[in-house]
């Protein structure tokens, strides 16, 4: 199977936000990138399915140079080769365009995504990627095995989940618990260095979207510590106005 | 503007987070002159279809297609557009969820529109199309411009109240062609847990965490569920280790909820945890060690024994309810 795996370059999930530049960027001081980790779960599924059957894994991110530490990453964890497509990602439909246009000069059996980014958290990459290569989308997806040429997969939907199937070529958006998280070894780690890392120009695309000046939520007040279940009956029902 | 609402049932019953996208629809149509169309794919129970109208729709459309019942993302994609066509639309709203997204995504490209997710307010018109949504795991928020004609904006679950003072609709009952092609992702099987109040529609969630010590502890937890009406979640150990379903943990990599009031049981309160419930209301948080990070992010607090407090809480809920 040739599987791509589309992975974005975000903040480590205990940074904290803060914004710069009269809150128009993200303040990157101080903060860890990592892997999305929904596209972690991607990737390691798609190194187990390359183990059983055979193939090669690209990766790919469309970002400035900045993701490639990101991109070797995932070549320490089993990619084969990896693909930063030299664009900032404006919006989703701007990295759907360069991912589709990828993806239609190779092909791939499958594109594995995350379910969501966790900068923007749109969750709409593999669904505009899908439309604009014509193939199915399915999102998010708990469970993915490949029988020949179809893929069975569990898709979660509220309070349940949905057995799917679908023939190949086709993407998904990925979760927990597709696979476990893998951690790259000095082997991988040795080997992700001289690994491929090409990098390509981005193909025009109009972004449709813009995002202007961000903000952070109000601070929470105290917590109000109470003695008994009574007191906080009380205060559900009387302040709260809940109960 | 002429706005589409595509909505979502769960066995026949229109979800809240769609009553209050139709809501967020009317008060956007009321803001910007134009008119409310709501799509309906699938059956819908006929007493539900009177709360679309309340909700504030103008025209209802319903395409009761049986093979639409199930979220075929493809399908439904498909049946949106052509509806959005048929009424004239220019902007099409719709609750974020799992399907909802999904759908979303793949209409951006069938309607060269501009798409925004996570939506938290009503746009500011006064230069061009400004909305905001909730980013980072809810830990930020940005304003956002749409550039296209079209536009596409699913929003955020609790931010809009729903409008129960509209007027009873009709409904126009659609047919219209569906292919096979749109069927070629094929759902073979489901498992549902029925008569349970879905997680990322619940107004109360009560959680579990590692701190419980064993799913034979759940009783407990689902009492005091029941009591409330609430959903119930936990933490991500609490389904990595299979003592709860998948679909009810909670945090970054699980359910994102924005009930009025989230009880946090025996859950210590890490950031990633937190980035799935920081949008609720209320929390509450029951642990024994006043250190718990949980208590920081908490508006009311008990620092004592899950097993003492839960129990007695559910009695003081039931006591008030008589
Ligand atoms: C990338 C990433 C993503 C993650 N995503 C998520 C996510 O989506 N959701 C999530 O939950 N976690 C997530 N985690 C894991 C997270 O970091 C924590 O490990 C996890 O939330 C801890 O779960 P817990 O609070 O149930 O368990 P613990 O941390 O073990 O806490 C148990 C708590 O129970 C209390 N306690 C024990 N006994 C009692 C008692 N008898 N009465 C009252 N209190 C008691 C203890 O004081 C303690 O505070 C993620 C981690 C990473 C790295
Ligand atoms: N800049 C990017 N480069 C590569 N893949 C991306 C990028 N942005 C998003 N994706 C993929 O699309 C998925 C969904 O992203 P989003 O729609 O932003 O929530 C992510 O989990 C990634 O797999």
């Amino acid at each position: 199977m040739n599987i791509l795996v589309c992975i974005t370059h975000v903040p480590d999930t205990t940074s904290k936000i803060r914004f710069t530049d009269e809150n128009t960027q993200l303040d990157k001081a101080g903060v860890q990138f990592i892997i999305g980790p929904y596209d972690d779960y991607a990737l390691a599924r798609a190194v187990e399915i390359k183990e059983q059957t055979g193939g090669s894994i690209s990766v790919l991110n469309v970002g400035e140079a900045e993701t490639e530490p990101t991109l070797r990453k995932a070549l320490a964890i089993g990619a084969d080769e990896a693909i930063r497509v030299n664009a900032f990602p404006r919006d989703a439909h701007f990295v759907a365009k360069q991912i589709a246009h990828q993806a239609k000069e190779k092909s791939y059996d499958m594109i594995l995504m995350g379910r969501e980014s966790i900068d923007f958290n749109g969750g709409m990459v593999h669904g505009m990627v899908g439309e604009l290569l014509g193939i199915p989308s399915i999102s998010p997806v708990m469970k993915l095995e490949i029988e020949g040429n179809t893929a069975k997969m569990a898709r979660e939907i509220e309070g349940g989940k949905e057995f799917i199937e679908v023939g190949l070529p086709f993407i998904a958006g990925c979760q927990e618990p597709i696979a476990e998280w893998k951690i790259p070894n000095m082997r991988g780690i040795m080997s992700a260095r001289s690994k491929p890392l090409q990098v390509v120009d981005a193909v025009s695309a109009d972004p449709r979207t813009a995002t202007k000046t961000y903000e952070l939520p109000a601070p929470k007040g105290e917590v109000k510590i109470v003695a008994d279940v009574d007191q906080l009956v009380q205060l559900l029902k009387n302040d709260a106005k809940i109960l | 503007m002429s706005i589409l609402v595509y909505i979502e049932q769960d066995q026949g019953k229109v979800k809240n987070s769609s009553l209050e996208a139709i809501s967020y629809g009317a008060a956007l149509a009321e803001k910007s002159g134009g008119k409310v169309s709501v799509l309906g794919l699938g059956s819908v129970a006929d007493e539900d279809l009177d709360l679309i109208g309340q909700a504030g729709a103008d025209a209802i459309y319903q395409v009761a297609d049986e093979r639409l019942n199930s979220g075929v993302i493809q399908a439904h994609a498909y049946m949106v557009a052509q509806v959005y066509d048929l009424v004239g639309a220019n902007t099409l709203v719709l609750a974020k969820s799992s399907l909802g997204d999904a759908v979303a995504a793949r209409l951006a490209i069938k309607l060269n529109a501009g798409l925004v997710s996570n939506v938290v307010g009503l746009p500011d018109l006064s230069a061009g199309f400004v909305v905001k949504r909730s980013i980072f795991t809810g830990k930020a928020f940005v304003e956002t411009g749409i550039e296209a004609e079209n536009k596409i904006l699913a929003i955020k679950k609790n931010t809009h109240p729903i409008k129960t003072d509209g007027a009873v609709v009709p409904v126009e009952k659609l047919t219209l062609d569906l292919p096979d092609t749109v069927f070629a992702a094929k759902i073979t099987d489901m498992e549902k847990a029925s008569g349970e109040v879905l997680l990322p529609e619940a107004d109360i969630v009560v959680s579990g965490g590692r701190g419980l010590n064993g799913p034979e502890n759940w009783g407990m937890i689902e009492d005091l569920a029941e009591a409330l009406k609430a959903a119930k979640g936990c933490s991500k150990p609490v389904s990595d280790l299979g003592w709860r379903p998948h679909h009810e943990h909670v945090g970054q990599t699980g359910v994102k909820v924005a009930p009025a009031l989230y009880i946090a049981v025996a859950i210590s309160g890490a950031i990633q945890h937190l980035a799935g419930v920081n949008a609720s209301r209320y929390i509450v948080v029951i642990n024994k060690d006043p250190d718990a990070p949980f208590f920081k992010a908490a508006d009311y607090g008990i620092v004592g024994d899950a097993f003492e407090i839960v129990p007695k809480l559910t009695e003081a809920i039931k006591a008030l309810k008589q």
